[in-house]
């Protein structure tokens, strides 16, 4: 029975990871072949870095990810604030209208945003793609604020304004130092989101300014070249450290 | 006596989505005057209190500060601080900056504020906590706190909240006489705010009975005891038996099926009234001397006296008395004229049964 259970489990755990351990293999296989190991090397590493269209996409895609989820924080600590103040039923409906676009399939959003865009005549490009980064982060961001909000005992704000505090002191000094690890993790946690998200990017930039994630989609049409595989797996170390200290955090929390 | 009213409410009303929760109250508050408001839970004194802090604002009304119309100034402007029934200390401040907070915002030097915090930690007997977190403070050291935070802005009025509220019988006992003796020593006017009718005898100057966004009866401690206005009061002021009777004449009232001299007169002859005895004031005597005859139904040790339940055929007495009678004896019961204490009937329906505590 024991081992009954062991396998099963191995047996998922291994459906979920031999393609990445596949991928990260493959990356330091020194030929080119995929169908063969030809020795351990950095070679593709080494051409990843090289090549200036990876570089100036990793960049964009750095860019993109931490304006939106700076944005994103302050507009989504803000909001929180606001329907925290809230009475009952409109702040049942602001959560209700928050979580929607997260249930969203994201190539809903992503046609509906380049729709917006086409609509406006806004040229697709950077700010377009910031704009949809911010817009699919925010409701991320005020639903991890929201629990450190109800947290809070609502007096300390009338404690602070009773003792001399403006409203915006209060805010500053007595209110966010209280909510800060949840704008921290909503913090991260779009910036997370912001990094590996491909379908909203596709649909909400031009050809010419590419992230990580469709550069390598564009590419893979032409068929992959083995520093792809180097750049996916720096990708997902990356993603798995920055999940890491989210998970960590929200734990610590609870 | 007008230049020493410092807090003048004059005809606040207040609802929420259609409820009255203040229905047109006057008050006034003298200098360095300890007055409580007291009431039942949902009677509208923490609304009151929020009037004058100015966390809520009165859907009519004024609210006068030492002769000025403060209705409209945030509370960041009122000269009045508060103390919250949950503390509501700063949790990501240690206890000095907790203190501190109120005098910051003032720009004072950080000499000053340094020798006004130690100041306040050692009025409140918490000296040598000053870097401690609030979070590890115990409930009654954390209402110290709030205290500190509080009086150390030297306000003119202080409002506190329940603030005894979460704290165990023992240490409200004690927190309510150094609260008193505080307020007496640095003469600052307090507004305090209790369901607790004991807490309110044993503290206030003033007590504001309030029931139903009104106020019932304005008065001393001892005036309120002894001679409540209604039925409401007198029941919520302490235990009592409260008896329907009627005045025949001055001096001379009819209830439970025998006439009792009493020391009222001025309601007229005939004349329905509600009649209020301490159970404390009522004597055992011999069944053939008493006012009225019943039998003891229970008897129930109370500590300093006995609780006896008498049944004297239409009506049931509470008595306290040092000494015991046995479970089913008959006794006689008389009351001393001066202990009968007559009061017009409540206009509506009694709250009585809801104001049993």
């Amino acid at each position: 029975m024991k081992f009954i259970k062991r396998f099963y489990l191995g047996l998922v755990l291994a459906f979920l990871y031999i393609p990445i351990v596949v991928l990260i293999v493959q990356s330091f296989n020194a030929g080119k072949s995929r169908a063969k190991w030809e020795g351990f090397s950095f070679r593709w590493y080494e051409e990843l870095f090289k090549d200036p269209n990876i570089m100036n996409s990793l960049v964009i895609t750095l860019a993109i990810a931490v304006l939106a989820a700076l944005f994103a924080t302050i507009i989504g600590t803000l909001a929180a604030i606001g329907i925290h103040a809230m009475k009952r039923r409109p702040q049942q409906l602001m959560l209700t209208l928050n979580n929607i676009p997260m249930t969203m399939p994201d190539i809903v959003t992503g046609i509906s945003l380049m729709l917006l865009f086409i609509f406006t005549q806004v040229e697709r490009g950077f700010v377009t793609m910031l704009l949809a980064h911010i817009t699919f982060d925010v409701p991320y961001v005020i639903l991890s604020i929201m629990p450190k909000l109800k947290q809070m005992n609502k007096n300390t704000y009338e404690a602070a304004l009773d003792l001399g505090a403006t409203p915006m002191y209060a805010l500053f000094h007595v209110i966010l130092p209280q909510v800060m690890p949840g704008v921290i993790t909503g913090a991260m946690l779009a910036f997370t989101l912001s990094l590996d998200d491909f379908t909203i990017s596709y649909f909400t930039t031009s050809p010419l300014v590419q992230n990580l994630s469709t550069l390598i989609y564009s590419q893979a049409r032409k068929g992959i070249k083995p520093t792809m595989n180097a750049l996916s797996a720096l990708m997902f170390v990356a993603l798995l450290l920055l999940l890491l200290v989210v998970n960590k955090r929200t734990a610590e929390e609870e | 006596m007008e230049e020493q009213r410092l807090i003048t409410l004059e005809d606040i009303y207040k609802q929420y989505d259609g409820t009255t929760v203040l229905d047109h109250i006057n008050l006034y508050i003298r200098k360095k005057e300890f007055v409580t408001l007291l009431g039942p839970s949902g009677c509208g004194k923490t609304t009151t209190l929020r009037i004058i802090g100015g966390f809520e604002t009165a859907d009519s009304g004024r609210v006068i500060f030492d002769g000025q119309d403060i209705s409209g100034i945030p509370p960041y402007k009122r000269r009045v601080n508060t103390v919250f029934q949950k503390y509501a200390l700063f949790p990501h401040l240690n206890v000095r900056d907790n203190i501190a907070f109120g005098l910051k915002l003032k720009k004072m030097s950080k000499a000053e504020i340094d020798r006004k915090v130690d100041y306040m930690l050692d009025l409140v007997n918490l000296k040598g906590y000053g870097k401690r977190g609030v979070d590890s403070l115990s409930g009654g050291q954390q209402q110290r706190i709030a205290i500190a935070r509080a009086l150390v802005n030297e306000p003119e009025v202080l409002l506190l909240d329940e603030p005894l509220g979460a704290l165990d019988l023992k240490l409200r006992k004690e927190m309510q006489l150094e609260l008193k003796a505080m307020q007496q020593r640095l003469g600052i006017t307090f507004l305090y705010v209790t369901h607790d009718q004991e807490e309110a005898l044993t503290m206030s100057d003033t007590i504001v009975v309030m029931q139903g966004g009104r106020i019932l009866q304005i008065g001393t401690p001892k005036s309120i005891y002894d001679e409540p206005k209604n039925a409401f009061v007198a029941n919520f002021i302490g235990e009592s038996n409260i008896f329907p009777g009627t005045m025949i004449r001055d001096e001379l009232v009819h209830f439970c099926g025998a006439d009792f001299p009493c020391v009222d007169s001025g309601f007229g002859e005939d004349h329905p009234v509600d009649v209020v005895i301490r159970p404390e004031d009522i004597l055992l005597v011999g069944e053939d001397v008493g006012q009225v005859t019943g039998t003891i139904k229970s008897v129930l040790f109370k500590g300093v006296h006995y609780e006896m339940i008498i049944d004297a055929g239409h009506s049931i007495w509470k008595v306290h008395s040092t000494t015991m009678q046995p479970e089913g004896s008959r006794v006689g019961l008389a009351v001393v004229p001066f202990n009968i204490h007559i009061m017009h009937r409540m206009e509506e329906e009694k709250p009585q049964e809801e104001a049993k505590k």
